[in-house]
């Protein structure tokens, strides 16, 4: 359970991106979560719920976008979607493959109320 | 000017960096702040920050990674009777509690910090930060980041080591990397320990782990070893070494700016 130590760093992110952008209250964050991040996108919405409390985020609605696993293949310059735990090349089975997408725990998007004033 | 990173882009501009689907979107809604932003950012800069302060030292160091009661600290101990008679090796110890681990280190007089991360499944490069500040790294060749036996949550965490060794003990099962991907992923070695318990273990093939590890797209060495049987050591000793002989290398004078 490592999701809540990944939602403080979420809310001190946001924290400095809304204070780089004028402060206020954040009404939405947009996440981009790939299955090889290690994180569970259920237990992150539970830890956020418990993480977002006194921040600018505290009102916020976290939304959590699922990226596929693709990969790129070294052997036969084919590619495509993998499974997690199978990354090889969809179209010759090497297993000589480079991961295009699929490691990502980012933050996309962050909404900022325009009429309410920033918490705290 | 781009929050993300530093460029002059202007309101409505659409720009990409470096094929890491890295687009800016500065649309009309001055409210509404398209980023690509790490969530580790804070992490990650803490162990770049480790990783530069280790190699200014000439400092190889290893995060060891595994399921509580791999044998982690067993192989240590034996790694230390091994080597350190050549390199000078300190440990940092990650534990949820007790600093039992670092006591059997210190008896084989090698210098140990004790991390107890409480209630928290791993170590972050702060708390190797804070472990650092406490050993004298211009008395160390190898560095020893012993991780809390998790499977889990460690492999999220860029500590600021050179490489990763995950241990997986042959009673724990071949099919272990399927089910830790993200772990097995990121190993640059892989040991599978306790091989002195295979022949009684009818359903371990070390084949077949190796197998699973090659079919997460990862080509690191995986070895067989027993920390009781140190002929079977001798792989892991000689990665070590050939780690630690590329560290005393002089840096090449373009290299080095």
């Amino acid at each position: 359970m490592h999701e809540l130590a990944i939602c403080q760093g979420l809310i001190d992110e946001v924290e400095r991106i809304a204070a780089d952008n004028g402060g206020g209250a954040v009404d939405s964050i947009l996440l981009a979560v790939g299955p090889l991040s290690g994180v569970e996108p259920v237990l992150l919405q539970r830890a956020f719920e418990v993480a977002r409390a006194g921040s600018c985020a505290a009102q916020a609605e976290l939304a959590i976008e699922l990226l596929p696993v693709m990969v790129a293949c070294r052997s036969c310059g084919g590619g495509g979607e993998a499974s997690a735990n199978r990354l090889l090349c969809p179209q010759c089975g090497d297993w000589q493959v480079d991961l295009v997408s699929g490691d990502e725990l980012q933050i996309r998007r962050v909404a900022l109320d325009c009429d309410a004033p920033a918490a705290g | 000017m781009c929050q993300e990173c530093g460029c002059a882009t202007g309101t409505g501009e659409v720009h990409v960096h470096d094929g890491h689907h890295h687009h800016h979107h500065h649309g009309p809604d001055p409210r509404s702040i398209e980023v690509v932003r790490d969530l580790l950012h804070a992490n990650d800069h803490a162990a770049a920050h480790n990783r530069d302060h280790m190699r200014r030292h000439g400092v190889v160091a290893i995060n060891l990674m595994s399921s509580p009661g791999a044998g982690k600290t067993a192989l240590l101990e034996a790694t230390i009777d091994a080597l350190a008679p050549r390199w000078r090796i300190a440990v940092v110890e990650g534990d949820l509690e007790t600093d039992n681990d670092a006591r059997r280190i210190r008896a084989k007089g090698v210098p140990a910090v004790q991390v107890t991360t409480g209630q928290t499944c791993h170590l972050d490069a702060g708390m190797v930060h804070e472990a650092l500040h406490q050993i004298d790294l211009d008395a160390v060749d190898l560095l020893f980041i012993e991780n809390v036996g998790n499977l889990v949550c460690p492999a999220g965490f860029d500590l600021g080591q050179d490489a990763n060794v995950v241990l997986l003990a042959v009673t724990e099962g071949d099919d272990k990397p399927a089910k830790y991907p993200v772990m097995f992923r990121a190993a640059d070695l892989v040991l599978l320990s306790k091989s002195d318990l295979l022949a009684v273990l009818d359903d371990f093939s070390p084949e077949r782990a190796a197998e699973n590890v090659r079919a997460l797209a990862n080509g690191a060495p995986v070895e067989t070893i027993s920390a009781k049987r140190p002929e079977s050591l001798k792989p892991w000793f000689a990665w070590l070494e050939a780690r630690l002989a590329a560290a005393q290398a002089p840096i090449p004078a373009e290299a080095a700016e």
